[in-house]
């Protein structure tokens, strides 16, 4: 039976309002207790880490992680990108149903599940897609889906533009309690965008996505959550608009939550003069305001969770003209730094806000029983040195993916330890765990 | 002779010409005054140069071009250049391979400079990234066209002796004109005013930004502008209909023999073509005593012997020693 003592760090567990020097201890994969002294005597096969410095919190959740397998395994597979959520962190993923084919039936669930299980990292539940082939037209086979392991129902990056299937969608899932995580986005407004519309789009003759489109579907959205009383998560909201409606439909009792990621909380619309592909995401890069929204809403807890919203991509696919490269960041490895970068050492979340919205809101999200260090939870936990400064290396990647803007950034702060059941899974290699604060040579 | 005898002084320090925003105003007046120096020596463009023999001029062009390819080409050969013409139909993606390993391809046989059109906004500067070979941007997308902006800057300044002071009028298709960005950044440096006017569909509410004016109204404008630039409506570019029709459009801002007649006496009329006669402007005025449409071609050639000559000094490329007969 492995048991597993963390001694001395600062344990942040938002979900039980804990902020503290503690010892954590995990009995047979499960918290048995958290005291400021626990001794090691009479516990059998104790492995001891000394967490002194570090902080300790609940294994992070993304609420969606493209791991492209079946069909797109030149980009990531089950094993690289449950690998690559370890080292960022995660100890549970959602994998998106964006496959190809698409997760729309149980078997393809339960493929997920198996390949999951097969690499022996995280936790992996499927989504499901929210309609057959994600065309939109007809509602996928979600009871079965739900059978199958699926928490929730999404059709990834293409929005369900029609209403009445929207409707359907949402009155559906009620019947099982799971959410649909949607992206809002009038397709017709942002057909061809390959960037945010505003000064700098118009600069660069770039054609723009405006923020209208997201908000548009937001209210959409936000008016059939209140007529079906489905349960509603919208997938990276990036605009002011979305972002005010979406807390005032939440005063409104209705039954909606949202996430927002890393990249669009610390990179604006301006990094778009250098053409590069690597910054081409779904949604675009926003402007300044719009950033400064989206913190306000992380700060009073409208939006509760942020995820990584990793798309991996193969680098070739990147390699062509901006408007016709995928849009996508391979995101799970650096989210934690760049959350530092943008939200705590500015000062707009404290870190155990911040980690809430890694864990318990996630969690929270889609009805998991994880997110947390409650004695009897499952001893999902991670270890992170909050000093330690380093360079972001995409060749080092454990994913199979390198489609980063982050290469050669220095960054604070790092995942140095990731366990599930209370076992180590991860273990940032000891080279690497030292503060270094000179100047990287490699740095570009 | 060398490329040192046709050079002559001002700033410049460009290894690529991708456009004219980061440019100086220094910068923009050496490259005309170069091509009007080169004027004089090529004498009206009649003498053929050697400066730049040896030298392998590219034109990479992924978007269909006569004029401007045409007047690359034979800029490079004024200069006693090669030239190679590579032309695709649009992506490299459609035969399967990326755009870079097809630019890398083509440089490794031998380019120095690579001349490059395309539809998407941002590949020259993709190349210029991956390349080692210097980069003029012959217009990618609805961004810039910095050689267009040039030549019109150009001839704007050998009607009027200057730029500084005088009223210009960008009219038309101004949101997916790299013509129209080009010009506004290089007059706006040179202290041009600039006025740009469109159907409000076509002209981007954020363009003002930039430090222009914006007009819907072109009867209202014109009694002040000393130049008008009619930018040709990109149909292709556009995605759907962005005015209910053409007669509408030309009822609104074609320049007519009427419209002339309103305007100041020394208007002068630039279009950068192809030109739709009947849309953008009547037959009257195209052959008018206003229109310089046909100075633009030529100023255009002088601009590009005088952007290829920058960029082949900045890339270091120096014509071989004169051998016996080596002079023209």
């Amino acid at each position: 039976m492995n048991s597993v003592l963390i001694r001395g760090g600062r344990v942040i567990d938002p979900a039980n309002g804990l902020d503290g020097i503690y010892d954590v201890l995990s009995v047979g994969g499960i918290i048995r207790s958290i005291e400021h002294h626990i001794s090691a005597d009479g516990i059998e096969g104790l492995q001891i880490l000394e967490a002194s410095g570090l902080i300790v919190a609940p294994g992070f959740i993304d609420t969606h992680v493209s791991l492209r397998e079946p069909g797109c395994e030149e980009d990531e597979c089950a094993a690289t990108g449950t690998a690559a959520a370890l080292a960022g962190g995660f100890t549970t993923i959602a994998a998106m149903s964006d496959s190809d084919p698409v997760v729309d039936n149980r078997s393809s669930a339960e493929f997920i599940r198996l390949q999951a299980e097969r690499a022996g990292n995280c936790r992996v539940f499927p989504l499901g897609a929210v309609t057959k082939g994600s065309h939109g037209q007809e509602l996928a086979e979600i009871g079965q889906l739900v059978d199958g392991g699926a928490v929730g129902f999404s059709d990834a990056k293409r929005p369900v533009a029609n209403s009445e299937v929207m409707r359907r969608a949402l009155e559906y899932t009620k019947m099982f309690d799971r959410p649909i995580l949607h992206f809002a986005m009038v397709p017709e407004l942002a057909d061809g965008g390959v960037m945010h519309e505003g000064f700098v789009s118009t600069r660069l003759g770039l054609r723009g996505i405006p923020a209208a489109a997201q908000d548009i579907m937001t209210d959409r959205d936000i008016a059939l959550a209140q007529l079906t009383g489905g349960r509603l998560h919208l997938m990276c909201v990036t605009t002011r608009d979305a972002v005010d409606r979406i807390r005032i439909a939440q005063s409104r009792g209705i039954a909606l939550t949202a996430d927002v990621t890393p990249h669009h909380l610390l990179l604006t619309d301006d990094v778009m003069e250098t053409f590069d592909t690597l910054y081409r995401c779904n949604p675009p890069l926003r402007s300044q305001s719009h950033i400064d929204s989206l913190i306000d809403g992380l700060k009073d807890g409208t939006i509760a969770a942020i995820s990584a919203d990793h798309q991996p991509l193969a680098i070739e696919k990147k390699a062509v003209e901006l408007d016709v490269a995928p849009p996508g960041i391979c995101g799970l490895e650096t989210l934690l730094p760049i959350c530092i970068q943008a939200l705590i050492a500015p000062g707009h979340l404290t870190w155990s806000q911040l980690i809430a919205r890694l864990t318990c809101g996630p969690a929270g999200i889609l009805g998991l029983p994880h997110g947390t260090l409650s004695p009897g939870a499952a001893a999902d936990i991670v270890l992170i040195d909050p000093s330690l400064n380093w360079t972001v290396r995409a060749s080092e990647f454990r994913s199979r993916s390198r489609n980063t803007p982050f290469d050669g950034r220095m960054v604070t702060g790092r995942v140095v330890k990731t366990l599930v059941d209370g076992e180590l899974r991860y273990s940032l290699a000891i080279s690497d765990q030292k503060t270094s604060t000179k100047l990287d040579s490699h740095a570009n | 002779m060398q490329l040192s005898d046709i050079l002559i002084e001002g700033p410049w320090g460009e290894r690529h010409l991708l456009g004219l925003e980061k440019l100086s105003a220094g910068q923009i007046e050496t490259v005309l005054n170069l091509a009007e120096h080169l004027d004089r020596v090529t004498e009206g463009g009649t003498r053929k140069l050697d400066v730049l023999r040896g030298l392998v001029v590219a034109n990479l062009f992924f978007e269909n071009s006569t004029r401007t390819k045409t007047s690359f080409s034979l800029a490079a050969r004024r200069l006693g250049a090669d030239t190679v013409d590579f032309t695709a139909s649009s992506s490299s993606l459609s035969k399967g391979e990326t755009f870079i390993d097809t630019a890398l391809t083509i440089e490794a046989m031998g380019v120095h400079l690579v001349v490059c059109r395309h539809r998407t906004p941002g590949t020259p500067h993709l190349l210029a990234r991956h390349l080692k070979s210097g980069v003029l941007n012959a217009g990618d997308g609805t961004h810039e066209h910095p050689t267009q902006g040039l030549l019109d800057i150009l001839t704007i300044r050998r009607r009027f002796g200057h730029i500084h002071g005088l009223t210009v009028a960008l009219v038309g298709d101004i949101r997916h004109s790299r013509v129209a960005r080009s010009n506004i950044h290089g007059l706006l440096k040179l202290g041009a005013r600039v006025i740009v006017c469109g159907p409000s569909t076509l002209v981007p509410q954020e363009i003002s930004k930039l430090g222009v004016e914006v007009a819907c109204n072109l009867d209202k404008i014109l009694p002040e502008v000393d130049c008008v630039n009619l930018l040709r409506v990109q149909f292709e570019r556009q995605r759907g209909a962005f005015f209910p029709s053409i007669a509408e459009y030309a009822h609104f801002f074609g320049m007519n023999g009427q419209r002339i007649r309103r305007a100041k006496d020394h208007l002068l009329v630039l279009a950068p073509g192809p030109i739709n006669r009947g849309v953008e402007l009547t037959p009257e005025v195209a052959d008018g005593p206003h229109s310089a449409i046909l100075n633009q071609v030529s100023n255009g050639l002088l601009v590009r012997m005088a952007c290829l000559s920058l960029l082949a000094k900045e890339a270091g490329i120096q014509a071989p020693v004169a051998a016996a007969g080596g002079a023209v």
